[in-house]
């Protein structure tokens, strides 16, 4: 099949790249760059383990293709440490309030987190809930995500973080 | 001492051992997206395989032709039933006694099942041509009905053995039929129901559900032609397992097999079994001579890798008329599917299924499980839970509202009323089974003090008054749970897989600088194995958990274990765990003895050294024993630190639990909103309270998808219409209620530590809980069963048959 010409920032380096026009983001993310941090749950967009930042926005890169994302500014998981290397406070979050058991569905989780804190600085329960409904996890609950959000949100904003009582 | 010295507390707390919420180890590699799971490998010239499936539940293959499929570019090679037999794999040993097909051999008995296998030099070719190869079909009559299926006149599921008169398990009474398990007294249990004051019978059905984990199936075989060792990277809950089934199925000695499971992302039981997938990329991978993958996607997962429960269980209680238990009995049709590739212990093959007697002192009880085929997916698992143990709990917890319904008595009460009593452990069930330990009445009135269940049920019967005034559309329903677990297995008088015991392994060396490595035989999906092993180790040797590596997965270098599954990993390779530990502290402390110059027995042990008994300040700690043993052990003793042990339980554990759940129904939308949460677990010994709380809402959240809106539905043509994210429910955050956790702690007077295993337990206990919620909440009009899952439609439906929409 033909290829086109792509190029696009991951993770604050340029890309230049052939794809087949069918190609999806995610397998070129993980098979063409080995950036396997993006997993595939479920290849229907209900899951968000694929889940990046694009542009700006969370997308489900299992449901876009890679030349749609020709020219945009990508972020994955791999790009949320901080730029001294120090962990993003929503990595260091779900670490300090167990948001996570097997793993896979993390690297979107935090990253739709990120954006979830972008777009607000202090979410409520509710509307944090809301906000990562779009992202499946199997095994913790969520319980504990929201709590590594809030821990998160509470540090970036500067503030003590308080856990609610149970 | 000096003043400087640590107090023994102190030097307890560094060691971050038993107890201590310790933070996760492998959480550093998963939050900086560095975890590494099958579907990341990538070895150079791999190939892609995928499947060419039936769109039939039943049909004879008339013809498959591959030419259009081969002939794509890209595509290496299409395997089919045919190529397959060629090296005698187009049929494989099942881990219950059965067999199954690799890829279909003349006909097709579910739908998605697998037909021919393409493989190519990337996925995307691999799928092309999968929908290529071209097969004729002439459709079958089908049947997905278990409760049909040994009809006179059912259609014929396996031909390959329609005249077997005996099956794995003994004799079958149908061509449909695989096998009749019973248990208990059948004379008795009659005789008891014969004169009982008060009985009930509902037929209560577990539906199919699947565990579901996150991450697929997958794997990755590479076969080395010159050297002839096949390694095999897989989502593998039970590596050693694999590795033996593959060797005795592949001829491939089982020494040049490697298997590997890597960082796995949830398993949940489906990832105990043994795939076509796997089988046809290891033939791929030794016909062509590269690495072969197979990705299984999201519906494949759904429709083919393994299903769960799909028990039908017409149920009994005996009761006199104050209110004491005194029969059960229970028949149950339990459909396997096409093919009997449950993972359960080989000589269960209903599993554990008699704990159905739960936590109550029935006199007498008896079970019978009939297991049958039909035009569905194979490979029943226990999925988060030991073999058919949920199944056995929801029967029960639901039995025991409907009878406490039928005596007028309140739900708890009547439970409270036939606990077995603290006096009586180690107890002795009806069915023989010997529960370890409990305190069942202290952890029920701890939970029924904690929720303030009188002021719930007042608040109940307001509530009904002001409904039946017309006042409210909603009813209030309290659901109360009490189980019993039977996990750890197992002991090997009476669990073993394929004639393997199924014990579990744990190898520790301590190196000369006092940190180490343990190895194990069992494979974390989640569970934090990394984390509690090395808090077990802790406190057993005295060394901080920090300096304690964690290594499973790995068939080469770990001792042989049985892997991960019904909740055995603490009970069994826990056990084994601390067992290594107890032989290196032996050892240790003769060095120590021989440094100190006293008799082994004038020392003792102090949180993390040897020291002289009456003298405190003369004391070897474990790490400058670690550096002896490499260099000053005692004359004749050999040098090294290290130890193995393979621990065979001498009992199962028995966790147990009180949950109760408060919800309210709107009665005009079905829609059930969960108000209150609260799970009591007694797992013993707790390990890490911060992850048996983790493991305990993912487990609650789990059961509440399989309560309200789980099931794996067929259609009457075997179409199996919930085979995706769509259709198929898995709770988001904002359906999932908060949860509310507790304890109590009744250690396993026969566990080294112990610890009786927890992960499984909300699963167990939650899904009684909520569907005992929903139906207590239409109780009081006269409904005593509504059947799960309980969902909007099923929960309106219920509704409109009591006459509720006017």
């Amino acid at each position: 099949m033909a290829k086109s010409q792509i190029a696009m920032k991951v993770n604050g380096k340029t890309i230049d790249a052939l794809v087949e026009p069918r190609t999806l983001l995610i397998h070129f993310l993980r098979d063409d760059q080995n950036i396997t941090g993006p997993h595939i749950g479920c290849e229907t967009s209900h899951c968000g383990a694929c889940t990046v930042d694009l542009d700006g926005k969370s997308v489900k890169s299992c449901t876009v293709f890679a030349i749609q994302a020709n020219g945009g500014d990508i972020r994955t998981i791999e790009g949320m440490a901080n730029p001294d290397g120090t962990l993003h406070a929503l990595q260091e979050g779900f670490r300090e309030m167990h948001g996570l058991q097997c793993g896979f569905c993390t690297p979107g989780m935090i990253v739709r987190a990120y954006r979830l804190l972008q777009e607000n600085k202090n979410p409520s329960e509710e509307e944090i809930r809301y906000g990562i409904s779009g992202n499946l996890c199997r095994c913790t609950g969520y319980q504990n995500i929201v709590k590594a959000i809030q821990y998160a949100a509470a540090k970036l904003n500067g503030v003590a973080f308080q856990e609610a009582a149970e | 001492m000096n003043d400087m010295t640590p107090t023994s507390a102190e030097r307890a707390a560094k060691l971050e051992g038993l107890g201590c919420k310790r933070k996760r180890v492998e959480d550093v590699r998963f939050i900086q997206g560095k975890g590494n799971y099958v579907d990341d490998i990538k070895l150079p010239g791999m190939l892609y395989g995928d499947f060419n499936r039936s769109p039939y539940a039943h049909a004879r293959i008339t013809k498959i032709d591959t030419t259009k499929a081969a002939a794509v570019p890209g595509v290496v090679a299409v395997l089919t039933a045919e190529t397959l037999k060629t090296v005698n794999l187009a049929w494989m040993p099942t881990l219950a006694g059965d067999v199954q097909m690799v890829l279909a051999d003349g006909k097709v008995l579910f739908q998605n099942q697998e037909v021919a296998f393409v493989i190519a030099t990337d996925r995307y070719i691999a799928a092309d041509a999968a929908d290529l190869v071209e097969v004729e079909y002439e459709p079958l009559p089908v049947n997905v009905d278990p409760l049909k299926a040994m009809a006179p006149n059912a259609p014929v599921i396996r031909e390959d053995i329609k005249d077997k008169t005996e099956g794995a398990h003994g004799k079958r009474k149908h061509y449909n039929h695989i096998f009749s398990w019973a248990a208990g007294d059948k004379a008795a249990t009659d005789a008891a129901f014969a004169k009982a004051d008060v009985s009930i019978r509902e037929m209560i059905v577990y539906p199919r559900v699947h565990p579901c984990p996150l991450e697929t199936c997958q794997c990755v075989a590479s076969f080395d032609k010159i050297r002839g060792e096949l390694t095999l990277y897989g989502t593998f809950q039970a590596p050693h397992v694999i590795r033996t089934v593959g060797s005795l199925i592949s001829k491939i000695p089982e020494h040049k097999i490697h298997v590997i499971a890597p960082d796995i992302g949830g398993g949940f039981g489906n990832k105990v079994g043994a795939y076509s997938g796997y089988i046809c990329s290891i033939v791929a991978s030794i016909v062509t001579g590269v690495p072969v993958k197979w990705t299984e996607d999201r519906i494949e997962n759904l429709s083919t890798t393994a299903f769960a429960r799909d028990f039908y269980m017409d149920m009994e209680i005996a009761a006199t008329k104050d209110g004491k238990v005194t029969a059960m009995r229970c028949y149950t049709i339990a459909d396997h599917g096409a093919f009997d590739a449950c993972a359960n212990a080989t000589k269960w093959p209903a599993g554990l299924f008699s704990i159905i007697s739960g936590s109550y002192d029935f006199p007498t009880a008896h079970v019978l499980v009939d297991g049958v085929y039909t035009n569905k997916a194979p490979g029943g698992v226990a999925y988060r839970c030991s073999f058919r143990v949920t199944e056995a709990a929801y029967c029960i917890e639901r039995a025991m509202d409907i009878m406490a319904q039928k005596l007028g008595m309140d739900a708890a009460e009547f439970r409270m009323k036939n606990l077995i009593r603290r006096e009586q452990f180690p107890y002795t069930s009806a069915f023989g089974w010997q529960y370890d330990s409990g305190d069942y009445q202290t952890a029920m009135n701890k939970a029924i003090e904690s929720v303030n269940y009188k002021k719930l049920r007042d608040e109940q019967k307001a509530k009904r008054e002001a409904f039946k005034r017309g006042e409210t559309r909603e009813l209030m329903g309290i659901g109360v749970a009490f189980f019993t677990e039977i996990v750890g297995a197992g002991p090997s008088r009476a669990c073993d897989i394929l004639g393997i015991a199924m014990f579990d392994s744990a190898e520790i060396r301590i190196h000369p600088t006092g940190s180490g490595i343990c190895r194990l035989g069992t494979k974390s999906q989640g569970q934090g194995h990394e984390t509690t092993y090395a808090q077990i180790i802790a406190s057993e040797l005295g060394l901080a958990a920090d300096n304690i590596m964690v290594e499973e997965g790995n068939t080469d270098t770990a001792p042989y274990g049985l892997g991960t599954y019904g909740s055995r990993s603490t009970p069994v390779s826990g056990a084994a765990t601390a067992m290594a530990c107890r032989k290196i502290k032996a050892k240790a402390q003769m060095i120590a003895a021989y440094m100190l110059e006293v008799h082994d027995d004038d020392l003792e042990w102090d949180v993390d050294r040897f020291r002289v008994k009456g003298n405190p300040e003369r004391s070897k700690t474990m790490t400058e024993l670690a550096w002896a043993a490499y260099h000053e052990v005692p004359p004749g003793m050999e040098p090294g630190l290290e130890a193995v042990d393979y621990y065979d339980p001498p009992n199962f554990t028995f966790p147990f639990g009180a949950y109760i759940c408060v919800l309210d129904v709107d009665v005009d939308t079905g829609q059930v909103k969960v108000r209150r949460f609260y799970a009591l677990d007694d797992c013993g010994t707790r390990i890490n309270p911060m992850i048996i709380e983790g493991q305990i809402h993912g487990g609650l959240t789990e059961a509440f998808g399989i309560a309200m809106g789980q099931e794996l539905h067929y259609d009457e043509d075997g179409n199996i219409t919930t085979a995706s994210f769509m259709d198929y429910f898995l709770p988001t955050a904002v359906e999932t209620p908060h949860w509310e956790t507790d304890w109590t702690t009744t250690p396993s007077p026969h566990h080294p530590i112990g610890a009786k295993g927890v992960g499984e337990s909300p699963n167990v206990g939650g899904v009684p809980c909520f569907s005992n919620a929903v139906n207590d909440a239409f109780a009081f009009l006269g409904s005593t069963h509504i059947q799960m899952p309980h969902d909007h439609w099923r929960t309106w439906t219920a509704a409109e048959k009591l006459g509720l929409h006017g």
